[in-house]
């Protein structure tokens, strides 16, 4: 999709402002404008952390073409080391200085101690491809959670399957997230103060990708993901690229791991098992792998869907048959079974692919026409 | 000696349940090079199935001897499960078979998560618990106990193993197997119907699976929806620790990891002094398969094939 209208600078600055503007004024219009927006401002501060994470597995699987099916066990990682130093749960096991750091540095750390798990991931798969990675990483997010839901003996590090409770909500210049905020009369919610944060992140990985993608390596990401082999005669040290795509994409997992915690209040295993690993990719392959308004496409799409299905299904299902007759949450991954089997028969390159993956996908039409 | 003894026998009695599916994924592997990622659902549904069925044909009133009505209920979910099979083939494999590999992957993950979301649909959430019919003979064995639901399991496995040995080295199917799973092309040039070869490839690995299926549920005693996953996965790691693509690899690999894994979660909370107990169970097939693909990708018996992945 191209935005011919889009030519000079000052029309791009416009269009960027004005989509900003969009993005400011939405928590309001929702809040304001519609009965249970608050809900639904939650849905927002979650697809966000969505995007978050598809497009740190969008570096792993768009770019350097390796599939992960583990990549939930990250945002995992950076979930419950924000816990651990930001709830009562460890307070009296570790040093009183380690305890509520400043936000950023709490989310440097998270994001160094998932890129440190994803080269843990990363260095003993690196000759797999394909269908052998997948299942290897696969077993990796397993023994993540595994881990998690047992290390309550002998030491209780993790608290179990009851997972850990009372997480602080992020202190920022100040403020306390924890508590609504008055600022230029109008009051920020916990969901408010969160949407601006989890935003700000969120145009901040956005950046980061962007400037990546067309980098030294980025190229060579691509380089290596159409041949391998090419790549390294190329004079690409493939070992230590791909060791960074997996750091890379672990450590946008890491933090949106730590934002998760810090909003939700509350971490458990449940929130990381296997399914959501394969929502993340559902996101990214619906999207469009490799293309980041694609893969934000994709994130929006998939957190949003069922948010929309149980205010429309379970209405519609009582009206019908005067009872909940299927439930939405197999409904909705039904749903998303189903896309990811049609999207890949009829539209392999994504919803919104990029030209070249696109142009990949389609090399072999015209041969077949010829 | 005998917590050795009686581990051995339950690491036996789930091993031979690897093994068989196992061989459906070293069946499809070895024709195609992919990994059938929907062959755990299956197995699931094999097991389904059956415990309906039998729920039925109780519910109805009929009264067969135990190990009748479970034959029955086998007969029911084999065809059902091989529909499956090649239902899974059709969708997500046959459309993709020139595309890049990601592709069919992805519809296989695709299409497993719709027959696990079906199968919750139609069954619910929750366990379903394997009708008791069969009664629980223990026998002593040298001071451990063997129920002769497992020895049962065992024999069958190993009957099954030998008419699989003989079909595929043996009749023409198997020779027309061989022959596409050495080079689909040529082997069409001489006659050989691969779409059928491979359709029939699936059918016959998901029955198998059903098998296995039903034996987890009854060795078990229950059943439910999402238990496909780790399943399929503990049997893929036992076909990748064999050889992935060689049968006997397979079956080597199964009971291996049975045992491995029997041992390793009868033993763990002793070596390490009660601090972690079985609940690491899982983790031991994660942590062989992680082994093998570093140190030996091309497994005991098998040729070396990861890097083609």
């Amino acid at each position: 999709m191209a935005f011919d209208f889009l030519k000079t600078r000052q029309q791009r600055l416009f269009a960027i402002l004005t989509f900003a503007l969009l993005l400011a004024v939405l928590p309001w219009v929702l809040s304001g404008g519609f009965e249970n927006g608050k809900s639904w401002l939650r849905a927002v501060d979650f697809a966000l952390l969505y995007i978050m994470l598809a497009l740190g597995l969008n570096i792993v699987v768009g770019y350097a073409g390796l599939l992960d099916l583990g990549y939930i066990a990250f945002y995992a990682v950076g979930a419950y080391l924000y816990s651990f130093l930001n709830s009562p749960h460890l307070a009296a096991v570790l040093p009183a200085w380690m305890m509520y750091p400043p936000l950023l540095v709490m989310l440097l750390l998270a994001a160094v101690v998932a890129g440190m798990f994803g080269v843990l991931l990363g260095s003993p798969t690196l000759k797999l491809r394909g269908d052998y990675l997948a299942i290897v990483t696969l077993g990796f997010g397993e023994i993540v959670r595994i881990f998690m839901n047992n290390l309550d003996r002998p030491i209780n590090i993790t608290n179990g399957p009851q997972g850990i409770n009372g997480i602080a909500k992020v202190h920022l210049f100040g403020l306390d997230f924890g508590k609504p905020i008055q600022w230029l009369g109008l009051t920020f919610e916990v969901v408010h103060a969160y949407y601006y944060l989890i935003l700000a992140f969120c145009a901040l990985i956005i950046f980061v990708t962007l400037r990546l993608q067309h980098s030294r390596i980025g190229r060579a990401w691509v380089a290596i993901r159409e041949d391998e082999i090419a790549a390294s005669a190329m004079g690409i040290n493939t070992r230590n690229i791909k060791l960074l795509a997996f750091a890379m994409g672990a450590s946008f997992g890491g933090v949106s791991g730590a934002l998760f915690a810090s909003f939700q209040g509350f971490v458990s295993p449940e929130s990381f098992v296997l399914m959501e690993s394969v929502m993340v990719l559902c996101m990214v392959v619906l999207g469009g792998m490799g293309h980041i308004p694609g893969v934000i496409l994709g994130a929006i799409i998939v957190s949003i869907t069922p948010e929309i299905l149980r205010d429309i299904i379970n209405p519609v299902q009582n009206a019908l048959f005067g009872k909940r007759v299927l439930d939405p949450e197999n409904l909705r991954m039904l749903i998303f079974g189903l896309a990811m089997i049609i999207i890949m028969l009829l539209r392999p390159e994504g919803l919104w692919p990029s030209k070249r993956r696109k142009a990949e996908f389609h090399e072999h039409d015209k041969e077949a026409a010829a | 000696m005998d917590i050795f003894l009686q581990q051995l026998i339950n690491g036996l009695t789930i091993g031979s349940i690897y093994a068989l599916i196992a061989l459906g994924y070293t069946m499809v592997y070895g024709i195609m090079q992919l990994i059938n990622f929907a062959h755990g659902e299956v197995v699931m549904i094999g097991a389904m199935v059956t415990i309906t069925f039998i729920n039925l044909l109780v519910g109805m009133g009929v009264h067969l001897p135990g190990p009748l009505l479970l034959l029955a209920g086998l007969m029911m979910a084999i065809p059902v499960s091989m529909l499956v099979g090649y239902a899974i083939e059709r969708v997500a494999y046959r459309p993709l078979r020139r595309a890049p590999r990601l592709a069919p992957l992805i519809t296989a993950i695709g299409l497993s998560i719709v027959l696990q979301q079906l199968a919750s649909l139609i069954w619910g959430r929750s366990f379903r618990p394997f009708p008791a019919i069969l009664e629980t003979n223990v026998h002593d064995f040298f001071g451990a106990s063997i129920t002769s639901l497992q020895i049962a399991s065992m024999l069958i496995t190993i009957a099954l193993l030998a008419g699989l040995f003989f079909l595929v080295e043996r009749t023409k199917l198997g020779r027309a197997m061989r022959a596409t799973s050495q080079n689909p092309d040529v082997a069409g040039l001489m006659g050989v119907n691969i779409n059928t070869i491979i359709s029939t490839t699936f059918m016959i690995g998901s029955a198998l699976g059903a098998v296995a299926g039903v034996m987890v549920a009854a060795n078990y005693d229950q059943a439910h929806p999402y238990m496909g996953a780790l399943i399929g996965l503990k049997a893929f790691t036992a076909a990748v620790l064999g050889g992935i693509g060689n049968l006997a690899g397979a079956v080597v690999g199964g009971f291996l990891l049975g045992f491995i894994e029997s041992m390793g979660s009868g033993y763990l909370g002793t070596w390490t002094d009660g601090a972690f107990g079985s609940n690491y169970k899982d983790i031991f097939a994660f942590i062989v398969l992680i082994a093998v693909l570093v140190f030996r990708p091309s497994g005991l018996l098998g040729e070396r094939v990861a890097d083609r992945a």
